[in-house]
């Protein structure tokens, strides 16, 4: 259909770079392996048997309408699920080669390492500063307030913010944009020293030139981190991702390259999906 | 009427949105309602003004500074209220000093930690509604057989070779007598409170590896500060007004000494109002003297209220402002 084509249009446009990159995907080590990772809520089964692959310093886009468990599937990878009562995971999630529900893996250790960015953007009711340094404090990161505070500018630089802050590191966090509060939740996470960033729609509640922007810090973050982005917006897929999955009623329908899925998917659901014929 | 040019004549559909007689009487009946409404209000208004205008217009010409100095005199006929005064404020600081902290901690269990189908959980529920319902001489009651009687007595044979220290009625007993009555208060604004908080603020916190404790320590608790304060603010107005608890447990009838030792009796305003307006052996003698004593009842509750009221909502800008 017409929708279809504009997508695979877009999809070209935006991903020659990607599509280079692709030719030697088989050389990317793999970050994280999930096997026949299920999911339940009380009787509810919200994920069936994903088999996934991650590979490192590669964006991974979840696509797939709500309530398809592509949200379920971000959080079990950092063990948030944990949080909600009346939950259960069956199955294994390897993160570089660790099984991360092993008994003896500490969550907490885990969820330094597997930072993760929500769809409206939380930062505390604290200062910019404070919102940065909080996780730096509470892992105890810093030895001085000197080595804090390069801590925050860095995260901030990281995140594109700091030129926009640097003089209101004092006054509340909830005082800026909210495309500054995702960005400052973004610098807030890198703050930890993760190697692996889960979003959550991060981009969903934002105006178009925010989302630009964090899309484009997006991209430049791919160097340092692996990243896994939900997102319902297939542009947005389309332009960050090297990595297409599709989750369909708690199931991974199909994954493989960005440039795979938005132009010749092999199975019809996919289509059906990215071009907008349901869903 | 002049229609203007071009507009159509009103068909036939027009005139079901006209029906005068349907419409007088739907507001005829909102008339009433609003007004039956808008009556009650200003019953409660009235009443409030004329218990606080009835008691300014004749307490006040027995208001003076040796009123609120000095102690009574001449069988309470004389003199002041000094002692009451004094023994009020002492037994609500020892009464928040008491029910703030367990109050709040029960309250981060309920809301932090337990799972709402658990035992625990619902035990507590039950016990904190429960506990809310008891009528007052009940607490008085309870606080003199299990405060005074069991848990001084014990202390008293454990440590001072069965002499009386704690096994009576002591300012520290009525002080714990209103804690247990003002818990409930203070856990179910807590809760509310702790309820109010984002839970996207928890899951940040968790996601970038603080532990549920870190979580509620620095994100949780410095957000529910305002809302526990009011929680002290409630209490703390209604243990000064309570008479019952403290009837058994340690308020004296008169003491001309100020309590010193947490095993001292005291002298409670409104103990006192109750002792003025039964006890007293004059009690033409002790009018003007009881209208004084209750209006200094009502400013030091409204004062303490009003302290907290701006403590509170400086905190509040503090946190919108700095954090």
């Amino acid at each position: 259909m017409n929708t279809g084509t504009t997508y695979r249009k877009l999809a070209i446009e935006v991903m020659p770079v990607t599509k280079a990159e692709d030719r030697k995907a088989v050389e990317v080590p793999l970050k994280m392996v999930a096997e026949n990772l299920s999911f339940f809520y009380r009787q509810t089964q919200a994920l069936r048997g994903i088999n996934i692959q991650i590979k490192e310093k590669h964006i991974t886009a979840l696509i797939g309408p709500s309530g398809c468990g592509k949200s379920t599937f971000l959080r079990a990878l950092n063990r948030m699920n944990d949080l909600i009562p009346g939950t259960r995971v069956e199955g294994r999630v390897y993160i570089d080669g660790q099984d991360i529900y092993a008994k003896s893996v500490d969550p907490i250790l885990l969820r330094r390492k597997v930072g993760m960015i929500f769809q409206k953007s939380n930062p505390f009711p604290k200062s910019v500063y404070e919102n940065v340094a909080y996780g730096v404090r509470i892992n105890r990161y810093a030895q001085s307030k000197a080595e804090l505070d390069e801590i925050v500018e860095k995260s901030l630089q990281d995140a594109a913010l700091w030129d926009e802050v640097r003089d209101r590191l004092d006054s509340s966090a909830l005082g800026l944009s909210g495309g500054q509060q995702q960005r400052l939740c973004i610098a807030r996470s890198l703050a930890v020293k993760p190697d692996t960033l889960l979003m959550d729609e991060p981009a969903s509640a934002l105006d178009p030139i925010s989302t630009a922007k964090i899309e484009e810090l997006i991209l430049d973050l791919k160097k340092r981190y692996t990243i896994i982005i939900v997102t319902h917006n297939m542009q947005q897929a389309a332009r960050v991702s090297d990595c297409t999955a599709f989750f369909f009623m708690g199931e991974l329908v199909e994954m493989d390259s960005t440039i795979k899925m938005f132009t010749n998917p092999s199975r019809k659901e996919t289509e059906d999906y990215i071009t907008g014929r349901f869903g | 009427m002049a229609t203007s040019p071009g507009m159509p004549s009103r068909g036939k559909w027009a005139n079901a949105l006209i029906d005068n007689e349907m419409r007088r009487s739907r507001d005829v009946s909102g008339k009433i309602f609003r007004f039956l409404t808008g009556a009650a209000c200003l019953v409660i208004v009235s009443m409030v003004a004329l218990i606080i205008g009835n008691i300014f217009i004749n307490g006040r010409h027995h208001l003076s500074w040796r009123f609120l100095t000095a102690a009574p005199e001449d069988g309470m006929t004389g003199g002041g209220i000094f002692p009451a005064i004094y023994g009020t404020v002492l037994l609500v600081i020892l009464m928040t000093l008491a029910v703030v902290p367990v109050g709040v901690m029960v309250a981060i269990y309920l809301q932090e930690y337990s799972s709402h189908s658990s035992r625990l959980y619902k035990a507590t529920r039950l016990a904190v509604s429960n506990l809310a319902g008891v009528p007052s001489i009940v607490f008085g009651l309870f606080g003199l057989g299990f405060f005074v009687k069991f848990l001084g007595g014990s202390i008293d044979r454990l440590f001072y070779g069965g002499n009386l220290v704690f096994g009576q009625p002591a300012i520290l007993w009525a002080a714990m007598t209103l804690a247990v009555l003002t818990l409930p208060v203070v856990i179910l604004t807590t809760e509310d409170t702790l309820r109010s908080i984002p839970n996207e603020l928890r899951e940040a916190s968790m996601a970038l590896g603080a532990t549920k404790f870190q979580t509620i320590r620095h994100i949780v608790l410095p957000q529910a500060v305002s809302g526990i304060l009011t929680g002290g603010i409630l209490a703390v107005s209604r243990g000064a007004g309570e008479v019952a608890p403290i009837l058994f447990t340690g308020a004296a009838y008169f003491l001309p000494e100020l309590p010193t030792k947490l095993t001292s009796q005291f002298m409670e305003l409104g103990y006192h109002v109750l002792v003025l307006s039964t006890q007293s052996p004059d009690v033409e003698a002790t009018k003007p003297i009881l209208y004084s004593t209750v209006f200094v009842l009502l400013a030091l509750t409204f004062l303490l209220n009003f302290v907290a009221i701006i403590i509170r909502s400086q905190m509040r800008a503090r946190l919108r402002t700095r954090g």
